[in-house]
């Protein structure tokens, strides 16, 4: 019995934890539906939205203000780098566009840090990360609960945007065809800056959240990495896939670190989201949920 | 009015297939080369040779590997680093079990392990193709960059984890000082840029590129795609790991997993992109790019020293870094080698453009 529970504990904690990286992996769809782009930036855009916000609170400027400021800041470095990144290489190969991302994860999390310094800052938002309640006899993390919570919130609200909003329904025609939806009169310049804005909020949100399980700091900007398999697995094209994907990723690495880990040497926990991904890969090239691709290789 | 063709005709199908069809490209090899064995030597210092030329030749090498593979077969690969990784500790690791082999074989079965490991890891180039087989590719980064850390066996039980280069000796010359780890570097450089150009000019090389512009096409005039792939990957990989052998044995001395992380593998895809895919001179060019633009920056971060700590210098530095890169792509996709390029056919009709 006394295993079970602590099966039942190491599989929340997986689950919760999954969510973590399903709020990164959701910033890299809304932009690879909408663009076809990779954006390895992403994880530079957690850090430095994580950054200004921490250090604008460390001013002495309340928690609203900050909020609106950060999110002002996120919108502002959305249309730059739309403007002056992806304009010039609008129709490059995907390959190019990807490595332009990898360029401007350099400059983002250089700017970051010469703008808002390298020392941890501490973000607390009145939750304890270390209190926990029982459930039956597993203890569950209650920080990763409220992250959840956040997670499931955000979700909620990017489908309603999708689904009811006009700018929603824009994005989704541009994400079915960019030539159709030229053609009916969507401005797709107009929604790429939309999308991007949309990616850099939800950056600030992952960037709060693992800001505050994490302190703010450099290490932030390589949960990047832990998103990629999360996207493999959940899809590169779909919402619920990142949310899913996490889940997946997430238990399957706390749990495999914890029954599989202590017979190899442990800190399997890099690497295995990567084979599980590759297994997925193997049998499900478009992931759980994405679109399904058509092509022979 | 100097580079011009006319007036050489080629007579065979061998003068019009080989490595360097003008003669005046012939000459500027033959000085390039006498420039790199012969004048180098006499004018660089320790500092030049054994802080920078030898990273850049041994680096420019993982690039030729990795654009065998994504420059000529189009296969992207995050994983440079891990077959770099598997190359060193191979060599290594076959130097301590039989301390008989000379190193020159060790650094052959680095490359010859890394190799395995490349078609292993090149197994799902089969099925997924693009960004997919890059999170293929992540996944040996990680995993081999575990396996060293975790594995005591591979660095020998060593406490530290680390690994150090055991003492290189050639018919009986020690090799230790920097100018000969230099001409050691340069000419196994030099030996496997020849046969790479030598190789994608064959038919195996024009498999590769037909599989890289449209791979339906190729399977479509009878190109064997398992085989060619997974050759590019063999390739590519023992390139890339006689590098790892050449980086750690003559460069580092001493080398940790870490060397070989994902940040190692970034680094030679962005040389292959800036310096330009699918050519030779590319991976030299985009190498030496890399390699002196953080020197140079730097160098100017040190002459406004003392007003600005080295923090921010090194934050700038990122910075100018990604600023350059992007800006590389912006106006020359096509990378350093197709500037080149340029300049040549301008040449050619210099001083006379029409």
């Amino acid at each position: 019995m006394q295993e079970f529970w602590f099966f039942i504990e190491v599989f929340v904690g997986g689950l919760l934890s999954g969510v973590m990286y399903s709020l990164v992996a959701l910033g890299f769809v809304l932009i690879f539906k909408a663009s076809g782009i990779f954006n390895f930036a992403q994880g530079a855009m957690v850090l430095f939205s994580a950054l200004t916000f921490v250090r604008l609170l460390e001013m002495g400027i309340p928690i609203f203000y900050t909020t609106v400021i950060t999110m002002g800041v996120m919108v502002l470095l959305a249309i730059a780098i739309e403007k002056v990144v992806l304009r010039p290489l609008v129709n490059q190969d995907l390959m190019i566009l990807f490595m332009a991302t990898i360029g401007l994860n350099y400059f983002i999390e250089g700017m970051a840090q010469l703008i808002w310094g390298t020392h941890v800052g501490v973000l607390d938002l009145g939750i304890d990360e270390y209190a926990a309640f029982e459930i039956g006899q597993a203890y569950v993390n209650k920080f990763d609960v409220w992250a959840a919570m956040i997670a499931g919130g955000l979700v909620l609200i990017l489908s309603l945007f999708f689904r009811y909003t006009v700018v929603g329904r824009a994005l989704r025609a541009v994400a079915d065809d960019h030539q159709a939806a030229l053609s009916v009169g969507i401005p797709l310049r107009t929604i790429w800056i939309y999308v991007w804005i949309t990616a850099g909020l939800v950056a600030l949100v992952a960037g709060v959240v693992w800001g505050s399980k994490l302190g703010v700091q450099f290490a932030i900007s390589t949960v990047a990495l832990k998103a990629i398999p999360v996207l493999i697995i959940g899809g590169f094209t779909s919402v619920p896939g990142a949310i899913i994907g996490g889940l997946i990723v997430g238990c399957g690495e706390k749990l495999a670190e914890v029954y599989l880990g202590g017979y190899v040497g442990g800190a399997i926990e890099n690497w295995f989201p990567y084979m599980l991904a590759l297994l997925v890969l193997m049998i499900r090239p478009e992931g759980l949920f994405g679109e399904k691709i058509i092509e022979r290789v | 009015m100097i580079y011009r063709e006319s007036g050489q005709f080629k007579t065979s199908y061998r003068a019009d297939q080989a490595i360097l069809p003008i003669f005046q490209d012939k000459i500027a090899m033959i000085l390039l080369m006498i420039f790199a064995f012969v004048v180098i030597p006499v004018i660089a210092n320790d500092y030049w040779l054994g802080s920078i030329l030898i990273p850049f030749l041994a680096l420019s090498l993982a690039a030729l590997g990795l654009n065998v593979l994504t420059g000529y077969a189009g296969q992207l690969s995050l994983g440079t680093a891990a077959f770099m990784a598997v190359g060193a500790f191979a060599a290594y690791n076959l130097q301590v079990r039989v301390p008989e082999v000379p190193f020159l074989i060790a650094f052959l079965w680095g490359g010859l392990c890394a190799a395995g490991v490349g078609i292993l890891f090149g197994l799902p180039s089969l099925r997924i193709k693009g960004f997919y087989l890059a999170v293929a590719t992540l996944a040996a980064q990680f995993f081999i960059e575990w396996l060293f850390t975790h594995f005591d066996w591979f660095t020998n039980y060593s406490s530290s984890g680390v690994i150090t280069a055991l003492p290189m000796e050639l018919f009986g010359f020690s090799i230790d000082n920097p100018l000969s780890k230099y001409i050691l570097v340069l000419s196994v450089v030099v030996l496997c840029a020849f046969g790479v150009r030598n190789l994608v000019r064959s038919e195996i090389g024009r498999a590769w590129m037909a599989v890289r512009d449209m791979d339906i096409a190729a399977e479509a005039i009878g190109i064997n795609l398992m085989k060619t792939k997974l050759l590019a990957f063999a390739v590519s990989s023992f390139l890339c790991g006689i590098s790892g052998a050449l980086f750690a044995y003559v460069y580092l001395g001493s080398v940790e997993p870490e060397a070989f992380n994902i940040m190692r593998s970034f680094q030679i895809l962005f040389m292959i992109v800036i310096g330009g895919l699918g050519s030779v001179s590319g991976a030299f060019l985009g190498a030496g790019f890399i390699i002196l633009t953080p020197i140079v920056l730097n160098n100017i971060g040190v002459l406004f020293g003392g007003t600005i700590s080295t923090d921010t210098v090194a934050h700038i530095e990122h910075m100018i870094f990604g600023a350059l890169i992007i800006f590389f792509l912006i106006v020359e996709p096509n990378g350093l080698a197709r500037l080149w390029q340029i300049g040549k056919e301008k040449l050619r009709l210099w001083p006379f453009p029409y």
